[in-house]
């Protein structure tokens, strides 16, 4: 781990200024994932601005949406009142992510913005284009069982962990950035990138931008919904594949749906076209295998993943399944 | 006054749980001596070949950095020239490396160099400056690559009545020719022991010539031995402090490079060094359980008798130590077979070398074995308990004499019992509760009730209690808990008035904990140390009590400040008085087996493990719903921690079964599983309640307190009932463990 600079500014201003005037700064919130990354040499960042100061905490209902401020809690979300009732499917991914203990360091804005896992990103004697742009994948001929079987280059087959991205990208939230050339809105979906040649971009965030909070519509999907994550044991793991569903249904049939996968590529993985595949059929098995079928076209498998052609499509019957029931 | 109530058999708290949980014990990581440094260490970056160069120039500048030392400064250890030719050297053939002392890489991350600073803060910022430069050779980490190259270890060539020889009892290989038969093959990869406390070793040169340390390690005495040869040292000058150990699962059987280095850094900082490995290093710089090919063939008649056995098995080494392990063991003696063969080999591999992991080897050829009889009986289509009982060892058929005690049937209709077997179905898949598929499975569990030679020094004190000194340690178990009941119950004294102290190779001899035998061996040392203390005592009370005189030392008893005799309370001698005239030391005894009974009686641990487990039928997720563990370990001297090793090793069980796989890349010899996040081990929520039950008889013959052993048949033979399991619910035979949900969607 390297020296560096800290300092704790009190407004927000001050802490954008902070962060546009110095390439080699970052912002650190809970500091579950980057202190990990500094601590194996991952990342040496000069300066460190803690934001955990700025106002950005509340969760509050706003004319048609739910606002969630960037510092808030990843446990206490997912326990707030607001939330439960309205965005229960955002609450059952977060209870999902990481355990207990880090839920309650853990905030919204670094949750979305946590790097892979990918074995050879974290180990600094192992190429990775992602921390070494160059050095060539690791993970593309390596052990590559956890990794993306969508929208993956050469460069990089990495998949995003996160479990609350999910829900997120499923239930059409916005991202809401603020940074030295003002305000900006980014719709979730386009908040990630796929790793292209440019695999050390996560995100379309710009130097100097602080996420203030997040915005989800308010949206009929507070009851038959599901976060089902496949994992090596009962808690506290990432996921091996992941599916957020979340269905509006009339009687037994599906008016409107939303679908997501997690654990399959370099950022959470919206199912718009198996989406309307569900929609006006029946609450049944048979329409969700025909929804989970279109989920995965186009999917790819390495040496060691193929499990996740067989596990994708049924973790989404599987999530669809719960939802329906729920 | 009334007699204490029997406290052997009791479940007794841990007599250190409170200092446990409040943390006011002290771990070796955890002495501030004053002047106290701190060292980090840098490992290598390749897995084989030769350090050309180090750059060390900007450590050396960082701030409070005190020393960096490498094979190109550091100073000469004595030992280091005659290490490996003393023939009393362990079980293993070759000997550790000898920490910086050449240019040779001989496995990934091995420490090229120790940063030691006045901050950990500071050593570690400047460990990171540490750069080494290298001229690589091509390597190989891979024992299914290396599996042609296997040979039969040197201990065996030399020796041909060493057990890691071939073993054959009637027709080589019959299986082969059998009526009904199968052959297969099956992989327990690297599991490490990660025990929850990090290796850590505070190292205290006292005197140019004296050596204190304080080091994570499972046997005082052992790692005395080692340290003082290493320094040329005599072993009275060395001294090893362990008094409380969190955990090592044989993790700290041996001594390891760090610990060396930490020495060697105090010596050249001429103050005391704490060096902690971090949780990355727990994989590359100390020993795990090795990855372990297996194949085995069995025939059988229709009727369920089992004909011919073959098991085979390679497991992997270091290139520089010849580790081996009784991997095939349980097969030779568990089951009736009039034919059977089993072939034991080791390759060596670019890698550390492996250490015995609990259950060790016998765990591993637990796996083969019990899913091979689990095969059987459902070729047979017969219940897989049913087979097993029919093909019962009522005496030992390798030794060909009796066991000195073996209840594993109660154990089994105790489980079976438990568990619900008769709802088992024998059609595999037959069991549903919407999505899950629901089965039942068994493994058995066998490992030698050792018992090996010990001291103990016992003493009166003033306030009428009494002290005890082993120079054991306790890894978990609860040793120093167990050994005040023992003592209780032979001094007839309430535990609170005992106090037993260990962990320190100044005390009275004793063995490494390992191999289950602390019990066996330290226990009847114990018990002859409090009766020596009596009859020690009665002979001084003889000289002013004529009842003394003829009463036999059974028969003393202590009471509140005074001692007196069982039927004779007028009989009575104040504490004070003995006290003046015994000279204030320490009575110090030895115990050894006694007699034939180990040559002619074959000595083992039974334990039978049943498991219901719940497998989702979309996702291969797998539950463990039910585990039941049933012993016979002789005489069961506290329930609760002996329960408690059963439950902890049941839990490490789930985890060999379902989770635990520390994976190479071999392109670059590195892990790519370094920490808790990639190597898994169970959760609360993958562990059921698990229910545990002993038989609780005395073995006549081990010795005098009927104990056996417990450590590791808790966990042997818990993988196999929990892939059995597996099997009856889905028809899915994995062989390949960790069983993992990809495993299952295939
Ligand atoms: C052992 C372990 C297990 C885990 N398991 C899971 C899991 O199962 N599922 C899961 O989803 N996650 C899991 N996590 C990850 C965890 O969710 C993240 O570490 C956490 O959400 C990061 O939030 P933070 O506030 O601590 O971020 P930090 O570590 O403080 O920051 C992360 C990044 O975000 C940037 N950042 C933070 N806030 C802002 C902001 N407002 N604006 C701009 N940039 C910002 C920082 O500069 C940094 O680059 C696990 C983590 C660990 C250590």
């Amino acid at each position: 781990m390297n020296q560096f600079q800290y300092v704790r500014p009190t407004k927000q201003k001050a802490a954008i200024d902070a962060l546009a005037k110095d390439a080699n700064a970052q912002f650190i919130a809970g500091g579950t994932n980057l202190l990990d990354l500094m601590k194996r040499g991952v990342i040496a960042s000069q300066k460190l601005i803690d934001i955990n100061r700025l106002p950005l905490t509340k969760i509050e209902s706003q004319n048609g949406s739910l606002r969630i401020g960037a510092l808030a809690l990843n446990g206490p979300v997912a326990e707030d009142r607001l939330v439960l009732e309205r965005q229960p499917l955002l609450a059952q991914a977060l209870s999902a992510g990481a355990s207990a203990q880090l839920r309650n360091m853990a905030t919204v804005g670094g949750n979305m913005l946590q790097r892979t896992r990918c074995p050879y990103f974290y180990d600094t004697a192992m190429p990775c284009n992602k921390r070494e742009p160059g050095t060539g994948c690791g993970a593309l001929e390596g052990i590559n069982r956890m990794h993306a079987i969508f929208g993956f280059s050469d460069k990089c087959i990495a998949v995003h962990p996160s479990d609350m991205s999910v829900a997120l990208v499923a239930l059409d939230a916005t991202v809401l950035v603020s940074g030295p050339k003002g305000d900006r809105r980014i719709p979730f979906n386009d908040f990630h990138r796929l790793p292209g040649d440019t695999p050390q971009k996560d995100t379309n965030l710009e130097q100097g931008e602080l996420i203030t909070a997040v915005e989800i519509p308010d949206a009929p999907f507070t009851k038959h919904v599901s976060y089902y994550k496949v994992r090596e044991r009962a808690s506290y793991a990432f996921a091996l594949v992941s599916a957020a569903a979340a269905l509006e249904l009339d009687g037994t049939t599906i008016k409107s749906a939303r679908l997501a996968m997690g654990g399959v590529a370099h950022k959470p993985w919206r199912l718009t076209a198996a989406e309307q595949v569900l929609v006006g059929k029946p609450a049944t098995e048979e329409t969700f295998r025909q929804a989970a079928e279109v989920a995965m076209q186009g999917a790819k498998a390495f040496k060691h993943n193929a499990y996740k052609l067989k596990l994708g499509p049924n973790t989404i019957i599987q999530a669809l399944k719960t939802a329906a029931a729920a | 006054m009334k007699t204490p109530e029997k406290q052997i058999g009791a479940r007794m708290n841990r007599v250190d749980g409170r200092q446990k949980v409040t943390g006011a014990a002290t771990y070796s990581a955890e002495y501030q001596l004053p002047g106290i440094t701190y060292a980090v260490l840098v490992g290598s970056t390749i897995t084989k070949g030769r350090i050309t160069s180090i750059d060390t120039k900007a450590a050396e500048r960082a701030p409070g950095v005190l020393a960096v030392i490498t094979h190109f400064n550091s100073p000469k250890v004595p030992g280091f020239d005659t290490a490996g030719k003393d023939p009393s050297q362990p079980a293993t053939v070759g000997g550790p490396i000898k920490v910086f002392k050449d240019d040779k890489i001989r496995f990934n991350d091995q420490p090229i160099a120790i940063v030691v600073a006045d901050s950990l803060e500071r050593a570690r910022f400047a460990a990171g400056l540490v750069k080494g430069q290298y001229a690589q050779e091509k390597h190989q980490t891979s024992l299914e690559a290396a599996k042609s190259q296997a040979f039969l270890p040197t201990s065996a060539k030399k020796n041909p009545k060493h057990p890691m020889n071939d073993y054959q009892r009637g027709q080589v290989d019959a299986y082969k020719t059998g009526a009904i038969k199968l052959e297969s093959e099956y992989v327990v990869p690297t599991e490490v022991h990660q025990p929850m406390e990090l290796q850590a070793i505070t190292a205290h040169w006292e005197a140019p010539d004296r050596l204190t340390i304080y080091d994570k390690t499972q046997g005082t005495m052992a790692t005395r031995r080692d340290f003082a040869r290493e320094w040329g040292l005599p072993e009275e000058n060395v001294k090893v402090i362990a008094t409380y150990v969190g955990g090592a699962f044989g993790n700290a059987l041996h001594s390891w490079q760090h610990e060396s280095a930490a020495i060697i850094a105090a010596r050249v900082v001429n103050r005391p060094v704490k060096l902690m490995l971090t949780r990355e290093q727990m994989f590359t710089m100390v020993g795990y359980r090795p990855y372990t090919w297996q194949k085995l063939g069995m025939s059988a008649t229709p009727d369920g008798k089992i004909t011919a056995i073959t098991h085979e098995a390679i497991g992997q080494t270091s290139t520089f130590e010849e580790f081996t392990e009784s991997t095939l063991a349980q097969t030779r003696m568990m089951y009736e077979s009039p034919n059977l063969t089993t072939r034991y080999r080791i390759a060596s591999l670019d890698v550390n070398s492996p250490i015995w992991m609990r259950g060790p080897g016998e765990a591993t050829g637990a796996f083969a074995l019990e899913s091979a009889m689990d095969e059987m009986a459902h070729l047979l289509n017969i219940d897989p308990l049913e087979f097993r009982l029919r093909n019962y060892t009522e005496q030992d058929p390798e030794k060909n004499r009796p066991w000195s005690s073996k209840f594993l049937k109660e154990c089994y209709q105790l489980g079976a019992e438990r568990v619900g077997w008769n709802k088992r179905q024998l059609k595999p898949g037959s069991l549903r509760d919407g999505d899950w598929l629901i089965g039942y499975g068994m493994g058995v569990g066998t490992f030698g009730a050792h018992r090996g030679s010990s001291k103990a020094n016992i003493r009166l004190l003033p306030n009428g209690t009494v002290l005890l000194q082993s120079a054991v340690t306790d890894i978990g178990p609860g040793t120093a808990t167990a050994m005040t009941q023992i003592a209780a119950d032979t001094l007839g004294l309430a535990p609170e008035k005992i106090k037993f102290e260990l962990g320190n190779s100044n005390f009275a001899q004793a063995p490494t904990q390992g191999g289950s035998a602390i019990v066996n061996t330290v226990g009847p040392a114990v018990q002859e140390a409090c009766l020596a203390l009596k009859e020690k005592l009665r002979t001084l009370a003889a000289s002013s009590n004529a009842a003394f005189a003829s009463a036999k030392k059974e028969d003393v008893v202590f009471a509140e400040g005074y001692l007196t005799l069982n039927g004779n309370p007028a009989a009575r001698v104040p504490f004070a008085d003995l006290l003046q005239q015994v000279d204030g030391g320490f009575v110090t005894v030895e115990s050894k087996p006694q007699g034939n009974a180990s040559k002619n009686y074959s000595m083992y641990s039974f334990s039978v493990h049943f498991a219901e487990v719940r497998v989702h039928a979309l996702t291969g997720e797998v539950r463990v719903s039910k585990l039941v563990s049933c012993a016979d370990a002789g005489t069961i001297v506290n329930e609760k921690t002996a329960g408690n090793q059963m439950k902890g090793g049941a839990v490490g069980g789930i985890g060999m079964a379902l989770m635990e796989h520390a994976i190479i890349d071999d392109r670059f010899g590195r892990y790519i599983t370094k920490d808790f996040a990639d190597y898994h081990v169970p959760v609360h929520a993958d562990s059921p309640d698990v229910q545990v039950a002993f038989v609780n008889k005395p073995d006549p013959y081990v010795n005098a307190l009927g104990t056996k052993g417990i450590g590791e048949i808790a966990i042997i033979g818990v993988a196999p009932a929990i892939a059995n399991a597996i099997f009856n619910a889905t028809g899915k035979r994995i062989r390949e463990l960790p069983i993992t949900p990809d495993k299952l969607l295939v």
